[in-house]
């Protein structure tokens, strides 16, 4: 090993996935370990908090211990240790601080509080070994819809943002409706596949003054209303038509605003990070909009996209690169911004 | 014996390092702030103030639950870390068990409550025997007058204490039939000191678990949980 490198364990736990994993020098990623509540929480068609909180911390350690294992690393080998401390759901990013925090303390390790969606953002670090800021990305997940410019590393603007849900949530919302489940967006992804996209013609939210902001709260009524109307008339719902039809009203936006934003930044870099960019239909419609405006797009393989631990150690180096150090008292914040510290 | 103990199942949060019979250091704060920010600064605190190597310590004690959900997983995740991170077993002591430990040597009955709200407590009944701890009736989740029932069924004195005294002390009034006292502010809430003594017995008794397999006892479901179960039983919640 290089004099030089740099070995970080991240831990992520801020909602249903327990993941860690070890990462050299931000980009190389030695192991990568998640343990997904997803099956538990189909019971509820949602996160139950109490329920993820109690699954952390069951598994956390079982998931650290293989972290190092696959990494054929001890903690001794390590520079530092890395944890999301927000956004998420406070009772389940406590499980993962106060856990990165005690390893820190006893091994005497540097910490590095992450943010999430930053994490998200780096997760385009791993595989895309040529990219580095300014890029523009776009992060889209059940919890977040956000347009930033990635300035530098640590450095962030956020363009645009929902004034609502989060695209992910209308993909759940949408999916449970049409009988689906949980979680909505594979399932609506998948089953696209056999509808048509143009049936019916679903509204794009564009909000005054606000070109990058996005909403989604206006779509999910007009495909509940759509269903209603539907249920009342006695007409037949063709499920995958509706799933289709609100894919591309999505898909679309957010590819109108990204590239949009692109062009008005002057950028010819857009990531896509989070888990609806492993949506195929967006990737699609994504790449044929950059390759017509000569806009190289990056996104993480479909692992990457989820919630793991990978993309916390990636951000983690370049935090911690940049001096950035957390104290004991380290506490989780559900509502942290993007860019503070 | 090194022990280092952990209790952050309620309001109170405390950390002691006992070695055998001696108690070398313990913290205990209660006050408003979370757990979260204070438990591993205070433990840092008595380390460097009794110039202790983590290392040197044989076994991490955590008041197990039940307790506060938030609490006890904070008490457990910094548990689960340092038993990790020092390759050290760890021991869960019931939450319950800790707080009747202040009240060492009583012959009377020993009720701890820690409120548990709906009207309930976490509570359970212990006495001492010629020194020997005894369960009477293990940690439980109960209404208060259930708990006072029991006693007053027993029929011995009774000394209260935990968290939940403030809030039933007036309903306790009118159940209890046998007598009784509370115990004082220095021996009426969740103490380290007493997690760790009581873990020294269960180290002896050979009842250590792994870091790994280490997870609070809540004695209660998830709402979620519950909330399902009574739909599948065709019930109300």
């Amino acid at each position: 090993m290089n004099e030089r490198d740099i070995l970080i364990l991240a831990i992520e736990s801020s909602c249903d996935e327990t993941a860690a994993a070890v990462v050299r020098n931000g980009r190389e990623v030695l192991s990568n370990v998640i343990s997904s509540q997803i099956e538990l929480h189909k019971l509820y068609g949602g996160v139950v908090p109490e329920i993820a909180s109690r699954k952390h911390i069951e598994k956390i350690n079982q998931v650290i211990r293989e972290a190092l294992a696959d990494a054929a690393v001890t903690l001794d080998d390590l520079d530092a240790v890395a944890v999301t401390y927000g956004p998420g759901l406070v009772g389940a990013l406590l499980v993962g601080v106060a856990e990165a925090k005690a390893i820190s303390y006893a091994k005497k390790l540097p910490l590095v509080g992450v943010h999430h969606i930053e994490g998200h953002i780096s997760a385009n670090y791993i595989e895309n070994k040529e990219l580095e800021p300014p890029f523009l990305c776009l992060v889209v997940s059940g919890g977040h819809t956000h347009l930033v410019m990635v300035k530098d590393y640590g450095v962030y603007e956020i363009l645009g943002r929902t004034r609502d849900d989060a695209a992910g949530e209308a993909f759940d919302k949408v999916a449970r409706a049409i009988g689906l489940g949980y979680p909505g967006g594979p399932k609506i992804d998948r089953i696209s596949a056999e509808g048509n996209p143009e049936a019916i013609p679903f509204p794009k939210a564009k909000i005054p003054d606000a070109p990058y902001d996005f909403s989604f709260s206006g779509l999910k009524s007009a495909v509940l209303n759509y269903l209603n109307g539907c249920r009342m008339k006695g007409e037949e719902i063709v499920t995958a038509d509706v799933a289709a039809s609100f894919q591309k009203a999505v898909v679309d936006v957010l590819t109108e605003h990204a590239v949009h934003a692109a062009k008005e930044r002057g950028t010819d870099k857009l990531a896509i990070a989070g888990g609806v960019a492993a949506n195929r239909t967006l990737r699609r419609t994504l790449e044929a909009a950059c390759a017509k405006e000569k806009i190289t797009l990056y996104y993480p393989s479909p692992i990457l996209c989820t919630d793991n631990a990978a993309m916390i150690g990636a951000a983690a180096y370049y935090e911690f690169r940049n001096g950035v150090r957390h104290g004991l008292d380290l506490n989780a914040v559900p509502n942290l911004k993007l860019g503070e510290r | 014996m090194k022990i280092l103990a952990l209790d952050s199942s309620g309001l109170v949060a405390s950390v002691a390092v006992a070695e055998d019979d001696t108690l070398l250091a313990e913290y205990t704060v209660n006050y408003k702030k979370t757990h979260s920010q204070t438990l591993l600064p205070m433990v840092d605190e008595i380390v460097r103030m009794i110039e202790l190597d983590l290392n040197t310590i044989d076994v991490i004690a955590v008041a197990g639950g039940p307790g506060s959900f938030t609490g006890l997983r904070i008490g457990s995740a910094t548990a689960k870390g340092l038993g990790l991170a020092l390759d050290k077993p760890l021991v869960s002591v019931p939450t319950v068990d800790g707080l009747a430990y202040n009240l060492y040597g009583s012959d009377r009955m020993i009720c701890p409550m820690m409120d548990a709200r709906r009207e309930q407590v976490y509570t359970g009944i212990y006495t001492f025997a010629g020194g020997t701890f005894q369960v009477i009736e293990p940690q439980t989740a109960a209404a208060v007058a259930k708990i006072a029932g029991r006693l007053n069924e027993i029929g011995r004195e009774v000394i209260f204490l935990g968290d939940g005294v403030p809030v039933y002390r007036e309903m306790l009034k009118e159940l209890m039939t046998v007598p009784y006292q509370f115990a004082p502010a220095h021996l009426n809430r969740q103490r380290a000191s007493a997690v760790a003594a009581l873990a020294m017995e269960y180290v002896r008794a050979g009842k250590t678990e792994t870091a790994e397999e280490h997870a609070p006892e809540y004695l209660r479901m998830p709402q979620a949980e519950r909330e399902r179960a009574a739909r599948q039983a065709g019930g109300t919640v």
